[in-house]
């Protein structure tokens, strides 16, 4: 994956980029494999799928080549800018990562109620809809509204254009 | 597209229908839901339409319709979020149809159907962005 994602951003062909944003994606639905949710790959591995058609699609119809931007002056200055943030960065996060639990240790507080009486109160065996449907319910509906939004989004601005 | 894309379309985009079907309806019993089974379906009928050609379909009714059937879901689903500030306890989203018997597939109250709603409102959502691209294109080489 990491691979992938440093080829996405340095390759010149767009299709090429596109396809290793493809590896980056289907390699996300094996970790979410590994990890025991298969709720996430399913709609990882559809939606990834769906999103590659689309990009595929405009890269064939439009162009293939990426924009030459011109590298002015101050490139020195923000390559050391650069260097500087990645390794205040790096030593925050391994700072961070050394003060947490042991890999599946974390603390239970609130997840133990829904772990234990989830099924009894939802009346639903996958947890995960369970949740989502009803204990944070507000948050799927947010979910929907933004795809609604989005899709309407879509629609007005292409239609408006492809009209003209 | 060549023949052999045709007939395996053919072949393969009534399974994938069915089986998004099968995790929208399944959705409290086994892994998936409302996001997954709607990008599914989606995704059965964009196979279709790569295959067999833009033109094939009518493409302006069928945004309409895609437009229509996605607000028709998710004022459904809002629906049935507001129906619990009604029946039972004055809260929203509450769960107010009975959660009968863990497992089966008629439990979990209002689960299930919330799930086909927010599944349809997925699936018509991806199609109506799908064909606008279509449509962009089309009207753009006019």
């Amino acid at each position: 994956m990491i691979l992938g994602s440093i080829y996405l951003l340095h390759v010149k062909d767009l299709l090429s980029a596109v396809i290793a944003y493809g590896i980056v994606g289907f390699g996300l639905v094996i970790c979410f494999l590994l990890l025991n949710a298969p709720d996430l790959a399913i709609i990882q591995i559809v939606v990834e799928t769906i999103t590659l058609i689309i990009m595929i699609a405009v890269i064939l119809n439009t162009t293939r080549k990426e924009l030459d931007i011109q590298t002015d002056r101050s490139r020195i200055f923000t390559f050391i800018a650069a260097i500087i943030l990645l390794g205040g960065f790096t030593y925050y996060f391994i700072v961070v990562t050394g003060s947490l639990n042991a890999f599946g240790d974390h603390y239970l507080r609130m997840s133990e109620s829904y772990v234990n009486y989830g099924a009894d109160k939802t009346g639903s065996i996958n947890l995960v809809t369970g949740v989502l449907l009803d204990y944070r319910a507000y948050d799927t509906l947010g979910e929907a509204t933004i795809l609604f939004t989005a899709a309407i989004g879509v629609l007005t601005v292409l239609r408006l254009k492809g009209k003209k | 597209m060549t023949i052999i894309v045709k007939k395996v379309t053919q072949l393969v985009s009534g399974a994938i229908f069915l089986f998004g079907i099968y995790i929208l309806v399944h959705g409290h019993l086994t892994p998936g839901g409302g996001f997954a089974g709607g990008a599914l379906i989606a995704g059965a009928f964009i196979l279709l339409i790569l295959s067999y050609g833009s033109d094939y379909l009518k493409l302006v009714d069928k945004e309409k319709g895609s437009a229509l059937t996605e607000s028709v879901a998710i004022f459904g689903f809002l629906l049935f979020a507001a129906a619990g500030l009604l029946f039972g306890l004055k809260t929203f989203f509450y769960n107010f149809l009975p959660t009968g018997e863990i497992g089966k597939i008629n439990s979990a109250g209002i689960i299930p159907f919330c799930n086909v709603l927010i599944g349809i409102e997925v699936a018509a959502a991806l199609l109506s962005i799908f064909y606008a691209f279509l449509i962009y294109k089309e009207e753009v080489q006019k």
